[in-house]
């Protein structure tokens, strides 16, 4: 790596020299508003995880006094370090949210380190103790969503034969899985839920053909986890099959199949930070939550989604606000297996956070 | 058991009709060009910047067809680039095509942001087996008309490039320069040519996959599928008709996969979806003993030489 010129510092220092001379104008210095810096994997309007993100910056742009500078396309890799930089040193951020789970390590610990006056809070549940104090994670718990989605699927489907669309089997995206088929039971016991792992987050052509396969073999509602389910819900839509969204809002795509779709709400813990800096009260450098804290929500309903399944759906969120539980039994497993003896507490307790299986009920296989 | 063996198979003729027409048209562009006796690597960057103009061309327009048309005139570009960039004496043609991949690619993901989130209008499909009644079938055999111009492409190719005379000229080129000049024949027109329409197939490959099949523009949508095709000319020894043969060969391997798992095979799931690379090795190191592969090669590539 060259060590030549730094754009930054030379335009910190003109800056600096314009300044001195007087060539800023007086309202360039006197307002002081706080710059928020987000920074982005991909695209803000891919349908996926980087609009449901844009989406919460647009919540935030409406607060008086803040200001908000965004980057696009910023690779996992020192990029993600000279934006955040170029964010910090010339935008005058005091807060900045890295949205991709790879920022995180070394990235954003780096940058953590090196300017302790600004906050950092990082989209994936990574910050443990130890780690800079500036620094922080936030995250929402899509599977609440998920499982409203499965409630509505339920019902919406004639023959209770779901397909899931999956990108790699990990932990959160086996949770949302496991929360859409819990869903989907307690509107018809005998829901199944078949899952296509494709091997990667961003396969377009695989996604259409495991769309393809599921609804070859009889599932009547596709929904998805992958980055951009643009192709799954538009495939699913073009076999006549309804669909369910993930991530951000995808009912415009299939106006005819839609039944409603997970999403973020991180609009909520944005405007949180922004109001817990105003009042000059410090960040928690843990965030989390779910239905009961306003942190995830459901699409808008399509026309896929009959009457039943809407007033199922609506009433299970109802639930979900006050912090009812998705599980309410003990959990086995898709082989048969008993994985939890008991009910989890909660939808935030231990034993869920780790979930390396699928439940009975699911069709597929975590390896 | 049966219904299980037939759904696969279902798929995978199906998977093999859908995911294979990128694969001949770059597959069939780049043998082409291999043929006059240069390497174009640049083909996944033509796919790519092929897709996203076809997309915007085709929702600024409204019109599938010309979007199609777009995708091959930005291959046209890539490759006539190409092609004269490696007219220059001393300039490496496997190195002038990894800079034009990166060009390609850069170009589509630089003018593609403000085409990712709006829908354009499809191509339309020929049903060829809608009267069977059986709507899986129906839904495999839904042909893309361009499926078919691939086809006839290939065919035409191949009867060309025995029986014309620019097929001899092209042959020559790409077996012996020397012949060639001898002939009275401009070496690196003829090369640049080749190239270029090389460059427009490559690029309808390009707007099939976001025109058709998955559907829509996003920077992951080749993930390497026109590197993919330059590799399956190798496999087919140069032949367009074993260029198709290939790509058919190759699409059904990557519909296992998913098909498996839909039926209940769902372990394993990441050597099956690995069939089509392993396949493709597989028939490589079965195939690289015969003389014929040698034969088969133009004597002018950079690779053979």
């Amino acid at each position: 790596m060259p060590a030549s010129f730094d754009r930054r510092r030379f335009l910190q220092t003109s800056g600096a020299a314009a300044l001195a001379v007087g060539v800023l104008p007086r309202a360039a210095i006197a307002a002081d508003p706080l710059t928020i810096g987000i920074v982005y994997v991909g695209a803000r309007d891919d349908f996926g995880w980087n609009q449901a993100h844009a989406v919460g910056v647009k919540a935030l742009r409406e607060l008086p006094n803040v200001k908000v500078v965004e980057e696009e396309n910023v690779p996992e890799t020192d990029a993600v370090s000279k934006t955040m930089e170029s964010m910090i040193n010339l935008d005058g951020a005091k807060l900045i949210l890295p949205t991709s789970f790879g920022y995180w390590s070394p990235f954003v610990l780096d940058e953590a380190k090196a300017n302790p006056d600004v906050q950092f809070r990082h989209a994936a549940p990574l910050w443990k103790e130890g780690d800079p104090k500036n620094s922080g994670s936030y995250f929402a718990f899509l599977d609440q969503a998920h499982y409203v989605d499965g409630v509505a699927a339920g019902l919406a489907s004639k023959s209770g034969k779901l397909g899931f669309v999956a990108a790699k089997p990990i932990g959160i995206v086996l949770r949302n899985i496991n929360s859409f088929l819990a869903g989907a039971r307690t509107t018809n016991p005998n829901a199944t839920v078949q899952v296509i792992f494709t091997g990667d987050w961003s396969l377009p052509v695989r996604e259409a053909e495991a769309t393809n396969a599921l609804v070859d073999a009889g599932c009547d509602l596709i929904t998805c986890h992958v980055d951009g389910p643009k192709v799954v819900i538009q495939t699913a839509e073009s076999r006549g099959v309804k669909s369910c969204g993930h991530n951000a809002d995808q009912s415009p795509l299939a106006p005819k199949g839609f039944v409603t779709g997970a999403e973020y709400k991180w609009g909520t813990i944005y405007t949180g930070f922004a109001g817990l800096i105003a009042k000059g009260q410090p960040l928690p450098n843990i965030t989390f939550g779910g239905y009961d804290r306003d942190m995830v929500q459901n699409s808008p309903y399509g026309a896929g989604a009959t009457e039943p399944a809407r007033k199922a759906a609506d009433a299970a969120i109802a639930k979900l606000r006050t912090g009812a539980p998705i599980f309410t039994t003990a959990i086995k497993d898709n082989n048969g297996k008993i994985v939890l003896a008991n009910a989890p507490k909660d939808n935030y307790a231990e034993p869920l956070n780790n979930m390396d299986y699928l439940v009975e009920g699911v069709i597929g296989s975590t390896h | 058991m049966t219904a299980q063996l037939a759904i696969v198979l279902t798929a995978m003729l199906g998977g093999a009709i859908r995911v294979s027409t990128p694969f001949i048209f770059v597959a069939l562009g780049e043998t082409l060009t291999e043929k006059s006796g240069r390497i174009n690597l640049g083909l996944e960057g033509t796919l790519v910047l092929g897709a996203m103009l076809g997309y915007a061309t085709a929702y600024l327009t409204g019109s599938p067809w010309l979007g199609v048309l777009a995708g091959g005139g930005a291959g046209v570009l890539l490759g006539t680039l190409h092609g004269l960039l490696c007219s220059l004496p001393r300039v490496n043609d496997i190195a002038v095509g990894i800079a034009m991949m990166t060009l390609g690619t850069g170009l589509a993901f630089f003018f593609g942001k403000p085409f990712i989130q709006p829908e354009a209008p499809h191509l339309p499909s020929i049903p060829l087996a809608d009267w069977t009644g059986d709507p899986a079938l129906a839904v495999a055999l839904r042909v893309n008309p361009l499926f078919f111009v691939g086809v006839a492409a290939a065919l035409v190719m191949a009867w060309g490039f025995r029986n014309t005379r620019i097929g001899l000229v092209v042959r020559t080129t790409g077996d012996s320069a020397a012949a060639a000049l001898a002939m009275g024949v401009s070496v690196n027109r003829v090369r640049t040519l080749a190239t270029a329409t090389g460059g427009f197939l490559a690029g309808i490959g390009g707007a099939f996959l976001s025109l058709y099949y998955p559907g829509s523009w996003n920077e992951g949508l080749s993930s390497g599928q026109g590197l993919m095709a330059v590799a399956l000319v190798i496999f087919a020894r140069w032949s367009p008709i074993r260029c198709v043969l290939a790509a058919l060969l190759f699409g059904a391997a990557g519909a296992i996969g998913p098909a498996l798992q839909s039926v209940g095979v769902t372990q394993g799931y990441y050597l099956f979806n690995a069939a089509p690379y392993i396949l493709t090795l597989l028939v490589m190191v079965g195939s690289s003993g015969s003389k014929d592969a040698l034969r088969a090669a133009p004597g002018e590539l950079s690779i053979t030489r």
